[in-house]
């Protein structure tokens, strides 16, 4: 099979604009953010997610999420195969709402961070971490 | 079964009433998520640990739900106000029913 010129353009644009979509906010992340906040408005401030800016390993990055007042927060990465990471929920002897861990991501995304706080309003923040070799094997 | 599951916690020795202390816990486990293939192009199944839980004298501290983006070997840091001596229990579920405790005993200071 020989390709034009214009094929091959065409191949590579295809082949560039798929690489780009699985790392936009996707159609799982958005209903996993709606099932979390369980009808509730999502609002911003309030919610810290500390994430590298680059991730040299994509199978450790540190992060650490921060939300004063909430009962739970639930941690999305948007680009990975699945989103969801983990979802912390915060007992009366929590000394304060705060929690680090570390995680996988496949490649260059945003971190979410979405937190329920105790008067059932839901906040969000997102970061974007840099990832040199992503963490998903393959 | 995941082999040489190991917990390993750092908790105070001693507190005051009232008083807040930072604990870090670490499992070793391959938290096998999944999405990985062998080499014959096989998936290898997911296999990880899915919750964490500590508690303090049966009130819980943190309860953590965990999906295959934990990365291996599981690490937690987080924060526990005491109201007193007392013992902490950490327990890790797996996928495959195991479940994994460990206990540490906090005296008053």
């Amino acid at each position: 099979m020989i390709f034009s010129r214009r094929e091959t353009l065409a191949l590579g644009l295809g082949a560039a604009a798929l690489g780009v979509l699985p790392f936009r906010v996707n159609a799982a992340t958005e209903d996993a953010i709606a099932e979390f906040a369980g009808g509730a408005d999502v609002g911003e401030g309030g919610v810290t997610l500390i994430a590298p800016e680059i991730a040299e390993n994509g199978n450790t990055v540190p992060i650490e999420v921060d939300a004063p007042g909430a009962t739970e927060v639930m941690v999305l990465a948007a680009g990975n195969p699945l989103p969801g990471v983990a979802t912390f929920e915060f007992g009366p002897l929590a000394g304060s709402h705060h929690a680090s861990t570390r995680i996988r991501l496949a490649g260059t995304q945003d971190v979410i961070a979405v937190a329920k706080m105790a008067d059932g309003s839901v906040v969000q923040t997102s970061a974007l971490v840099k990832v040199t070799i992503g963490g998903c094997g393959g | 079964m995941a082999d040489n599951v190991k917990p390993r916690v750092r908790a105070p020795r001693s507190t005051a009433a009232g008083e807040t202390h930072t604990l870090k816990t670490l499992i070793s486990h391959p938290m096998e998520s999944g999405q990985r293939k062998d080499s014959d192009g096989n998936t290898i199944p997911r296999s990880i640990i899915h919750r964490f839980t500590c508690e303090f004298d049966g009130e819980t501290v943190i309860d953590v739900t965990m999906e295959p983006a934990i990365s291996t070997n599981p690490y937690f840091e987080f924060e526990a106000k005491l109201p007193g001596a007392g013992e902490f229990v950490f327990t890790w579920y797996d996928d495959d029913g195991s479940v994994y405790t460990e206990t540490a005993t906090v005296e008053a200071a």
